[in-house]
């Protein structure tokens, strides 16, 4: 039987958010703008979504701007704001671990010439809040900060530097794509202007996010067209993807504490496996705040382009990094930021991450396996 | 050894390129019932400044493949071992004044060392490739015959192969003509059906030779002279000619048409003569180094066999006396046109390919050439 701990890349689509999905598809067609019943309809089921969706971060359904997914989001989240705010500054703060959607945006940016402080994260994945103080200027148009990192889990202090970037110009962003439904997120308490999210990272379906946007911020669009979304997104809206979204979200947020415990006992397990057979092992930012479902491992003696075919083919899937457009491994730019580019560690750390579907007994097997693995592989 | 196992029990890394050999080969494989896994290597970061790599192209048509296949795939990243081990080697022996083989090298170090490695880590029980090459059983163990189709025969890049390399090595396609490849490749539907075949050195690809190399190896151009010390024009840097060559000299007029006879590396001067025949070019044995044998069987201290020495020559005759650490002098029964250092001299009984090494210097009537390197 085949292990699925890889729930960080994406994950199942829940049995009742895809019967939601399949049941709006098949009977709510309309377009949500028609003035028509069927218009009507589908209008009702999209202000019930959006309705759930902003409660789930304690916003208005106002501020809640659906998208294709997490990448898009963040795109507007950037190019959106610069963009508005581009007579008052061109500097830009973010991190060195943040997502690709959000570093390669920068790098545009930058070609624009805007200028990008990547704040360097320690060995812990983490910044300080002192850090985004230093970087700021009077030019500081957006800092854009993830709340939990993909690939290590790392959650960084979202919190406290809402509360320094109260009385400054910027705006501020975070990418919470892989926190959103596995711990709570509030808005308000967190002082975020803006805040991407994803369906497919809480079993829910592909093509489809939201941009938390607070009321009075104004970002320019990146597609124009219709008056969707309050002309701040155009294009009709992807009404089956959007309701199941929600449906998933009420159930992620219902089962979120049951869901904590059960990750946090599947890595002692995994931890225990390791321990009891001998395998040296260390866990990546290992003194951090982190997601319930993120743990990475560095296997000393390993190397990672074998250690992760090898449990594919035992029927472990987990990840790495990720891989270049080659198909093979790139070192992560996440572990690269923590340990610098001469550690081992980029070469041999594996990202396990939980999720739907998984029990005990199937996270005992894969950790056996993965033991196993790693023991033979050792050089 | 062989195993006995069956098909069935046995898993076979196939090293896929993107290219329809290799492509053909994991399809041979998998029709005759065995576990295989599909792998490309990354060997070389040529991404430009728009993110753009040759090797997306070629790790996209590996996935097409094994998805029509219905094998699993995988990448693996040996750059830093290619750098180190094959384009280091390439360089030095390009800043020396020789004409190194990149792809015996690739091959020694690169496919049938790490990747090997790599594919018995995965619990393979063979490595397969797409070269045109056999590997047949023998008393105590297998010998690598040339393959099947004369055109195509690859047997020269893979001299340095250790008999206990070529026991875990597989070559599905050895024993077809390319066209028959090609059919099969079409019948079965394969995305790399109708896909040129590379050319030239893989990292070099398509581009200019002359240009890539300068990037690395800084050109000192200077004067091309006669055997007889008469200038009769300039050239761009020794780096860029080989023995023998025609083309790119940039002298004619009159007269018969100019060769490449050797350098002279302290004075940085191109020898050229005129003849395809000129004498100057001719030799009548050489002493190899890195001679290896891939053959099981013993061989004496001197033997006859026939030897290549380029890709796609005709054999030639010649007397092997091995002098110990890897040494070998060859004496051949005619004098032999172009003998180039750096390339390899490889060695065959028949079908068989013995094994090879590296041309190190070139003899004449006992007396080294010093021209020719």
């Amino acid at each position: 039987m085949k292990i699925y701990l890889d729930h960080a890349a994406t994950t199942p689509v829940h049995p009742a958010v895809s019967a939601t999905y399949i049941k709006v598809s098949e009977t709510v067609f309309g377009n949500p703008s028609s003035i028509h019943s069927f218009g009507r309809e589908s209008r009702k089921w999209l202000d019930d979504s959006r309705k759930v969706l902003a409660q789930s971060i304690n916003a208005e359904p106002s501020e809640i701007i659906f998208t294709s997914g997490g990448t898009e989001a963040d795109n507007i989240a950037i190019f959106g704001s610069v963009t508005t705010m581009k007579d008052k500054g061109n500097h830009i703060i973010t991190t060195n671990s943040e997502h690709h959607a959000i570093l390669n945006p920068c790098k545009q940016l930058e070609m624009l010439g805007f200028k990008v402080s990547y704040l360097e994260v320690d060995e812990n994945g983490q910044i300080s809040t002192d850090q985004v103080k230093n970087a700021l200027t009077d030019e500081t148009v957006l800092v854009s900060i993830m709340y939990g990192n993909n690939e290590v889990g790392t959650i960084q202090p979202i919190r406290e530097i809402g509360g320094l970037l109260k009385e400054h110009q910027a705006v501020f962003h975070t990418d919470a794509v892989q926190a959103y439904g596995l711990i709570p997120l509030n808005v308000d308490d967190l002082g975020v202007d803006l805040l991407s999210v994803s369906a497919h990272k809480l079993n829910g379906p592909k093509g489809i996010g939201f941009l938390y946007q607070r009321k009075g911020l104004d970002t320019t669009p990146l597609l124009f067209g219709g008056e969707q979304e309050r002309k701040r997104r155009a294009g009709t809206e992807n009404l089956p993807a959007i309701v199941a979204f929600s449906e998933a979200v009420s159930i992620a947020q219902q089962y979120m504490e049951q869901n904590t415990a059960n990750y946090q006992r599947y890595m002692s397990i995994m931890t225990t496996v390791f321990d009891e057979q001998a395998v040296a092992y260390e866990v990546s930012a290992k003194c951090a705040e982190k997601l319930p479902h993120i743990v990475n491992i560095s296997f000393p003696g390993t190397d990672i382009e074998s250690l992760l075919v090898n449990l594919d083919m035992a029927g472990v899937a987990v990840s790495s990094g990720s891989a270049c457009t080659a198909g093979s491994l790139d070192p992560s730019h996440v572990l690269t930021a923590m340990y610098g580019e001469g550690s081992s560690k980029l070469r041999n750390s594996v990202r396990f991450s939980f999720g739907l579907g998984l029990n005990d007994e199937m996270v005992l097997k894969a950790a056996k396996k993965t033991a196993e693995i790693v023991k033979r592989s050792v050089k | 050894m062989k195993t006995t196992k069956s098909p069935a029990d046995t898993r076979v890394v196939v090293g896929m390129s993107g290219g329809v050999d290799s492509s053909v080969a994991a399809l041979l494989l998998k029709e005759q019932g065995y576990e295989v896994i599909g792998i490309f290597m990354k060997n070389w970061d040529d991404t430009d400044e728009f993110g753009v790599c040759t090797a997306t192209e070629d790790y996209e048509d590996v996935i097409s493949v094994c998805n029509d296949i219905g094998i699993p795939y995988y990448a693996v990243n040996f750059e830093k071992q290619y750098w180190d081990k094959v384009f280091t080697y390439f360089l030095e022996e390009y800043k020396a004044g020789r004409t190194p083989n990149p792809d015996v090298m690739c091959n020694k170090e690169i496919k049938f060392k790490a990747f090997l490695e790599h594919a018995m880590s995965l619990g393979a029980d063979y490595l397969a490739t797409g070269h045109y090459a056999q590997v047949v059983e023998v008393d105590g163990g297998v010998s690598m015959l040339r393959g099947k189709d004369a055109n195509k025969d690859q047997t020269y890049f893979l001299n340095q192969l250790s008999q206990e390399q070529l026991q875990k090595v597989m070559f599905p396609i050895g024993n077809m003509e390319k066209s028959a490849v090609r059919e099969k490749a079409v019948e079965a539907g394969l995305t790399t059906a109708t896909k040129k075949d590379s050319t030239g050195i893989c990292f070099i690809g398509e581009r200019n030779f002359k240009e890539f190399l300068g990037q690395y190896l800084p050109a000192q151009p200077g004067d091309m002279k006669t055997m007889e010390g008469e200038a009769v024009g300039r050239h761009d840097g020794l780096m860029y000619y080989t023995i023998g060559q025609r083309h790119g000299l940039g002298i004619g007029g009159a007269g018969e048409p100019w060769f490449v006879i050797g350098k002279d590396l302290k004075e940085n001067v191109l020898l050229v003569g005129q003849n395809f025949d000129n004498d100057a070019l001719y030799s009548d044995s050489l002493t190899a180094i890195d001679v290896n044998f891939s053959t099981v069987r013993e061989l004496p201290q001197t033997f006859s066999c026939t030897a290549k020495f380029r890709y796609r020559q005709p054999d030639t005759q010649v007397t092997v006396e091995l002098k110990g650490d890897g040494q070998a002098i060859v004496r051949f029964a005619e004098p032999v046109r172009a003998i180039t250092p750096g390339q390899a001299v490889v060695f065959y009984d028949g079908e068989e390919c013995l094994g090879g090494g590296t041309i190190d210097t070139v003899i004449k009537n006992g007396k080294q050439l010093e021209y020719v390197g």
